[in-house]
């Protein structure tokens, strides 16, 4: 397992904290999964407020990894005073940064993001850069400090699954030092097991687990799922090939009419 | 003869005070501020008693026990529409449809004739509509207004005083229904702020609350008659800033817009914007220590929980029947 800005995580699985349909659930889901990391998104209004505190100490209780995000901001100014807000809040350099750029898809603004990761890890912060599949631009936000990059899956709560295999294999193995974790898109586990298969180190989901039916044990599956992908990378799986290859030798057996 | 003090004067402690007066009891209620208004969360309540689609996401018990609402509402106050309910998607988030269809029961899925019959300001524009015939809808100022009126007039005495529950229940029982405002008694208690707005607009006429799903902000419109309309709700966990956002507000109002482009002409008469009580798995319980009871956390559910609240309050009292949703631990 790589380390995330020198911490270990005993497993690949981060998991949102929104729109579960209520705090029990949520506690549920994350004893179930065992995830070893919760986002939790900030908006700038809250976290001044005696009533705004009890969500935090809920998501602060569940004993994981906090990685506060900057989830709806869209300009650079506005992720860097919520990231600075959450540092307050949760009293941590982590921050998951995203700058959006369009509404329908919830795509970065990659040139925002780069400049704001910038900003931040100048002032002591550990990004982690919610990105696309885009080489270059995980070239530059890595010369801006980065040292996590988080391409998308598809666009944010889609469910879609990996949709660029090209782009997110050739990420893999230009930068294969680098920890990388799928942000976004997920629907199913067995696409989180196939971004582990890729060789990727984490998945970071929401949606996926908290619109389930049974969040808790959709956050099993994807648990077991997020296993079985890791493993299957670590064990080195076989190269597919055109032609069928038998598993057993056919020659010297005896062949009856 | 029992008497009981019941401290909160909103829509729990109401229903708490019109059960009790009617099994006999010797009932008296104080707030610290009697005037029904914006200072309390029933005051910018949706007013939807629709069972069903809180199955959506809330737990089994909000179903079953929300369908005594309409009833009761309506033997207690006249306030009550009984005209179903409707949900509606844009034809972008259709799979929202499908997947509310498959989470609820009690709904017949409609076509567009049968939408442009039942709300013929909407039929252009979805062709698709889930209908919850069951459900019901209420007036909850009106139906405020109404049951403090009548309870009144049976001799319920209503005394404006800022206490402590706990010193009432020295002498006597005490039943707690502030609501937020009990926090401080109640420590896994949390608000949730819920953002609403009420418009005016004369250019659209709906029979019933419809509700536009969306992935990200989902709305209800409940039409109060006479061209007046609730829109809500926002529900954000961590944030209670006394204001409405302006993200919120264009949020809600695009959602309006989006239901029916007339809305773009609505004025806006209100916008609310408070704490809704609730416990870490969004359901209500009834605490009782001697003689002090604590009803609260009915989240986004007052309305619609607040009769059965009351039916197990009185039945507690009564028969000494102990409460589905009793909270053991805090006893």
């Amino acid at each position: 397992m790589r380390d995330f800005y020198g911490t270990t995580l005993p497993n690949g699985f981060m998991l949102g904290t929104a729109q579960y349909p209520s705090p029990a659930i949520l506690a549920d889901a994350f004893e179930r999964s065992g995830a070893s990391v919760a986002t939790v998104s900030l908006r700038r209004e809250s976290g001044h407020d005696k009533a705004g505190q009890d969500f935090w100490k809920l998501i602060q209780d569940l004993g994981v990894h906090i990685l506060p995000n900057t989830a709806g901001c869209h300009s650079v100014k506005e992720a860097v005073t919520t990231a600075h807000m959450a540092r307050e809040v949760f009293d941590t350099k982590w921050i998951k940064l995203e700058v959006i750029g369009e509404e329908d898809t919830l795509q970065p603004d990659v040139f925002g993001l780069v400049e704001a990761a910038r900003i931040l890890t100048e002032d002591g912060f550990q990004v982690f850069p919610y990105t696309t599949e885009d080489l270059v631009v995980a070239d530059k936000l890595l010369s801006a400090g980065c040292q996590v990059l988080m391409p998308w899956g598809a666009p944010i709560g889609s469910g879609l699954g990996l949709n660029n295999l090209f782009g997110l294999r050739a990420m893999r193995a230009h930068f294969p030092e680098i920890p990388l974790v799928i942000d976004a898109g997920l629907g199913l586990p067995s696409q989180a097991a196939q971004a582990m298969e890729l060789g990727f180190d984490a998945v970071l989901l929401n949606t996926a687990v908290a619109n389930a039916g049974d969040p808790a044990l959709m956050a099993q599956a994807f648990a077991l799922a997020i296993k079985a992908g890791q493993e299957a990378a670590l064990a080195d799986p076989m190269e597919p090939r055109d032609m069928a290859a038998p598993s057993t030798p056919v020659i010297g057996k005896a062949f009856l009419e | 003869m029992i008497s009981a003090t019941i401290i909160g004067a909103g829509v729990a402690g109401l229903c708490v005070a019109r059960e009790l007066c009617d099994r006999g009891a010797k009932v008296k209620v104080i707030d610290r501020n009697l005037t029904q208004g914006p200072h309390a969360c029933s005051w910018w309540a949706g007013g939807m008693l629709a069972p069903f689609c809180e199955g959506e996401s809330a737990e089994e018990p909000v179903v079953r026990l929300g369908q005594e609402a309409a009833d009761w509402w309506a033997a207690k106050t006249d306030a009550v529409n009984k005209r179903g309910s409707l949900v509606v998607s844009m034809s972008r988030d259709v799979s929202e449809l499908t997947r509310f269809a498959r989470r609820t029961d009690g709904h017949q899925q409609l076509s567009q004739a049968r939408i442009k019959e039942l709300e013929p300001d909407l039929g252009d524009r979805f062709a698709k509509a889930l209908f919850f015939e069951a459900e019901a809808h209420l007036a909850p100022r009106k139906a405020l207004a109404t049951l403090q009126d009548r309870l009144k007039s049976d001799g319920v005495l209503f005394e404006e005083e800022d206490a402590d529950p706990a010193e009432y229940a020295q002498n006597g029982l005490s039943i707690d229904c502030r609501g937020f405002a009990a926090k401080d008694d109640m420590p896994t208690m949390r608000g949730v702020k819920g953002e609403m707005l009420i418009l005016s607009c004369t250019d659209v006429t709906l029979h019933r609350p419809v509700r536009l799903l969306h992935p990200r902000i989902p709305l209800y419109i409940v039409p109060r008659g006479d061209g007046i309309f609730m829109l809500g709700a926002t529900q954000i966990e961590g944030a209670a800033g006394p204001h409405v956002t302006a993200r919120s507000m264009l949020e809600l109002l695009s959602s309006a817009y989006a239901l029916n482009p007339a809305f773009g002409e609505a004025e806006i008469l209100e916008i609310g914007v408070d704490s809704r009580p609730a416990f870490p798995n969004n359901l209500p319980r009834i605490q009782r220590k001697d003689q002090l009871i604590r009803v609260n956390g009915l989240f986004r559910h007052g309305f619609l929980l607040a009769p059965a609240m009351a039916r197990m309050v009185g039945e507690m009292i009564f028969e000494n029947k102990t409460p589905e949703v009793m909270d053991e631990a805090a006893a």
